[in-house]
């Protein structure tokens, strides 16, 4: 079962593509270029769509996703914990 | 999927080019004009009205724009025939003449000193007649290379940028070698990731085009962003969906364009490209607006991934719908053509989904309804530049 997948190996977040993820829950994740599977402990209610953080974050961080700067966070972020518009924001606009 | 030696059904117009539909349209030149066009419409069945609600009082660059659009649009080889009404004649004719270099059946009617009863019985006698003709068309077999496709994507997640973009980038990389015509654009969309775009530009002229008009649409946002915008580009649908930046829902976006597609040129909104390639419009990242520029400059069948379930059609372009979310699959299904979701379930590999992608693109383009033109959605959207005079 693939609880969520991640574009490539050093992406810090991964994409949830199942319903109802729970805190608590130990997720089984899948690096779709590089063929490799990961685990993570939910930290928070995910939904379908939304990330979850794969490493802990401080304020002024970048997070990469496809290997390429996505945004900057605003809020500490813990590893399993949902990464979202609450605690990241553009670098652009 | 080996493309050598594919084929498609479609019709072959006086210019040259194939289409994949067959409709006689009753184009507005105006918003006065829709109400004459929709009563053709109704008298002359099987025909089809293309209501819209501008075309007063513009003027320069955004006047032609208009023009373009309409022009391309009755031009479009998915149309057979193309009944033009305007409140008054001299912008009616400019738009009649613009759709004849095709070679096609065109014929306009002005409203004023006739008035809409009479309007609507002239364009009604030459409507009937140009259905009739058309419905003695016949499709012919045509190699892979003559059908146009765009791309455009919609109400999009994060299941997008994994999922049903990159099908189309798969599909795009596998219809690039045999000379087929494709085009992507969504200017601001591609804000975070637009060097990669430029990096895959054909040349350094090309490479120099891109980043002007990229450049100019920054400008565009920056005279007049309010905060609001951080709700507009992700929209509230992409937020809702888990994307949470412009840079992540741009890279997402870029997917579309495969790994191996060069960008071969740079077109103006609604501007026909004059070889095959890949060609990037300079245009806006609304749905209806982008997918009606792409039929006015000419494309024949259109990809259009979605995550959290756009649900956009056109009147002449044939939307194929793609989607990799499970949960949209499951509540919106009427509106999915094809289900990509097997790909986050390591159940679908991205060969076999942009495979799935091209065997629909082959039965919408030999006459299968998409599910957006089953449902009748018939988005017509121009795009405006500035005020009205």
């Amino acid at each position: 079962m693939i609880h969520f997948v991640v574009h490539e190996e050093g992406d810090g977040v991964g994409v949830v593509v199942v319903e109802g993820v729970k805190s608590g829950q130990p997720l089984s994740g899948w690096i779709m270029e590089d063929d490799k599977d990961i685990e993570v402990a939910a930290k928070s209610d995910i939904p379908i769509g939304h990330k979850i953080a794969l490493r802990d974050y401080k304020t002024g961080d970048t997070v990469i996703k496809y290997g390429v700067d996505i945004g900057k966070v605003v809020q500490p972020i813990r590893k399993g914990e949902h990464l979202h518009v609450h605690n990241v924001k553009t670098k652009r606009w | 999927m080996n493309l050598s030696n594919s084929t498609f059904w479609g019709y072959k117009r006086e210019n040259g080019r194939v289409g994949v539909r067959n409709h006689v349209i009753i184009l507005p030149v105006d918003d006065l004009s829709n109400a004459v066009a929709q009563a053709v419409e109704h008298n002359i069945k099987g025909t089809m009205a293309l209501p819209h609600p501008y075309g007063r009082l513009q003027f320069g660059a955004d006047l032609e724009l208009h023009f373009r659009t309409l022009i391309g649009t009755g031009s479009n080889p998915n149309v057979a025939a193309v009944v033009v009404v305007g409140i008054e004649e001299q912008w009616t004719s400019r738009v009649v003449e613009g759709i004849r270099k095709s070679g096609k059946p065109v014929a306009g009617f002005g409203i004023e000193l006739h008035g809409d009863h009479d309007t609507i019985m002239r364009a009604s006698k030459a409507a009937r007649e140009f259905l009739q003709a058309a419905s003695e068309l016949k499709r012919e077999q045509r190699p892979l290379k003559e059908l146009w496709v765009s791309t455009k994507c919609g109400e999009s997640d994060t299941t997008s940028g994994c999922g049903a973009n990159p099908t189309v980038g798969n599909a795009f990389d596998k219809l690039y070698p045999h000379g087929v015509t494709m085009v992507f654009g969504e200017t601001t969309e591609l804000t975070g990731g637009e060097q990669l775009v430029a990096a895959r530009c054909r040349n350094d002229e090309v490479r120099k085009k891109f980043q002007f008009v990229f450049d100019r649409y920054q400008q565009v946002i920056d005279r007049h962003k309010t905060s609001d915008l951080m709700d507009s580009q992700p929209t509230k649908g992409n937020i809702a969906g888990g994307l949470t930046t412009i840079e992540e829902k741009a890279l997402g976006n870029i997917q579309k364009i495969g790994r191996k597609c060069l960008v071969d040129g740079v077109i103006d909104k609604a501007e026909t490209p004059t070889g095959p390639g890949l060609w990037f419009m300079d245009s806006s990242s609304a749905a209806a607006e982008m997918v009606t520029l792409c039929a006015a400059a000419g494309f024949a069948v259109h990809f259009f991934p979605t995550g959290q379930g756009n649900v956009i059609g056109n009147p002449i372009l044939p939307v194929i719908k793609l989607c990799a979310n499970p949960r949209t699959v499951r509540t919106m299904s009427e509106h999915i053509d094809v289900d990509v979701s097997g790909l986050l379930r390591k159940e679908l590999t991205p060969d076999q989904a942009g495979d799935k992608l091209l065997e629909c693109m082959f039965r919408t383009a030999n006459g299968r309804l998409t599910a957006a033109e089953a449902l009748g959605h018939r988005e017509f959207v121009l795009t405006r530049l500035y005020e009205s005079a």
